[in-house]
């Protein structure tokens, strides 16, 4: 895949992977003009906290997204808790609160099924630390639409099962660590 | 290797559900809608597309059953307590000035937020001056709504939202339990009424002060929420409510201009 085409990147996370986006987002370079989508699993009481986290650390504009917001050209984009995400054909963003799935709303596989549809080889996934199997069947599905897959080396990983899953499941591209992940970002 | 039905395919099915049994689902969000077809497909197992169509096309009881499996209908009790608090703090204060009041659940899914409405409504003591029209677009939904009867499994979660919401009782105080069931009290019940109402192709049909409709408008576009949201401004009386899920917003909406929204809730009044 030509590197110039990546359209979207969504970075899904459980236990130990807000300490990663915290070092990894801060260091994109400036003018950074992909969007970034987080996925993370967490209580909905933490909503604007993450926001909020974000926005002083990062040069682009962070947000929660909301039902119908269009995906742009740049910023970082936070998954509601308690909705799964899902992408339009038109560029928009869905949510839906139908049951949980692998007992996380959002779920990661459910997003990266839902945006590998849309996106195909045009979008990249970074699957962080957790200590759930969410992620494994989006990576999978991310694949065979030819988009590129990423898990965080599990030996670097607070809590190494959910990128472990992944890779044994031989759903990822690339195995990378937090400065590799940020040079990779940096040079798409 | 699951299946996937394709957009034709899908124009296809919407088409034929539309002609046979008049339920219109072209303006649903696709993503979602496509997410839970497929879903349906496998959980059924039907081995091809065309025997689901087939299926679908002659065999009225399995539409009961896509109506149900499609559409969303997973709730609870005093979700989101921080709106419950809000509607208790400062909607009740100005409907309770009101000789009658008249409050609409639309899409009430299996009937959680009713009951929890009702919980606040005789709170503050105007219960019995209330009547609480709940409705659903599918049928199976609206019948178990009218139980009251839910998971005894969830209590101690929603008694959880109900302390967070304000609540100052033990709310175990208005259900009785039963094996693993929670049955609330006949008295909520009462003044509730069930119907089956689709947001799509029914009219309004009362005027209310206080519109209820969470998690409902994600899955339609936005053609078909202009018309639902011209469908609710026709049923709510000047100064009268409307509240929404966390997500969702009139802000983009034809109606929006007159209405004008409660702090940071999803709650708006309609002001002219």
């Amino acid at each position: 895949m030509a590197k110039d085409k990546v359209g979207l990147i969504i970075i899904g996370g459980s236990a130990g992977s807000l300490e990663v986006l915290l070092q990894v987002l801060p260091k994109l370079k400036e003018n950074f003009s992909i969007p970034i989508v987080i996925v993370l699993h967490r209580k909905s009481a933490d909503d604007s906290l993450l926001v909020d986290l974000l926005s002083s650390r990062v040069s682009v504009p962070v947000r929660e997204i909301e039902e119908k917001d269009p995906v742009n050209r740049s910023g970082i984009y936070i998954a509601p808790a308690d909705y799964h995400l899902l992408f339009e054909e038109d560029g928009t963003f869905s949510l839906d609160y139908s049951e949980k799935v692998n007992y996380s709303r959002p779920s990661i596989d459910v997003v990266f099924e839902s945006a590998a549809g849309v996106y195909g080889s045009s979008l990249v996934t970074i699957l962080l630390s957790g200590a759930n199997a969410d992620g494994t069947e989006g990576c999978k599905v991310v694949i065979q639409k030819g988009g590129i897959t990423i898990a965080q080396d599990p030996d670097e990983a607070e809590v190494a099962y959910m990128p472990g899953q992944a890779i044994a499941a031989d759903a990822v591209s690339y195995t990378m660590k937090i400065r590799d992940m940020i040079s990779f970002l940096n040079a798409l | 290797m699951e299946l996937n039905v394709t957009d034709k395919e899908m124009e296809v099915l919407l088409k034929d559900i539309f002609e046979q049994y008049g339920y219109d689902f072209n303006d649903y969000t696709k993503a979602s809608l496509t997410r839970r077809i497929n879903r349906l497909i496998a959980l059924d197992k039907f081995p091809s597309f065309a025997e689901f169509r087939f299926r679908l096309r002659n065999d009225p009881d399995y539409l009961k059953r896509f109506i149900e499996e499609v559409t969303v209908n997973v709730t609870e009790m005093f979700r989101d307590a921080f709106f419950y608090k809000a509607i208790r703090e400062h909607v009740i204060p100005v409907i309770a000035t009101k000789p009658f009041i008249r409050i609409w659940h639309a899409g009430c899914a299996t009937g959680e937020e009713v009951f929890s409405m009702a919980i606040l409504l005789k709170e503050a003591n105007i219960l019995h001056k209330s009547l609480l029209y709940a409705t659903d677009i599918n049928p199976n939904v609206v019948e178990q709504a009218g139980k009251g009867v839910f998971p005894l499994a969830r209590m101690k979660e929603y008694s959880q939202n109900y302390i967070e919401s304000g609540g100052k009782h033990d709310f175990s105080s208005y259900y009785t339990a039963q094996y693993d069931r929670a049955i609330f009290d006949r008295e909520l019940k009462e003044r509730m009424v069930f119907a089956t109402h689709n947001l799509v192709s029914d009219s309004s049909f009362n005027e209310f002060q206080l519109i209820l409709c969470r998690n409902v408008l994600i899955y339609f576009d936005k053609n078909l929420q202009d018309h639902v949201f011209t469908l609710f401004d026709e049923s709510l009386e000047t100064l009268g409510y409307l509240a929404l899920g966390a997500k969702e917003t009139i802000r983009f909406s034809h109606i929006g201009k007159r209405y004008s929204q409660l702090q940071k809730d999803k709650i708006w009044q309609k002001i002219k």
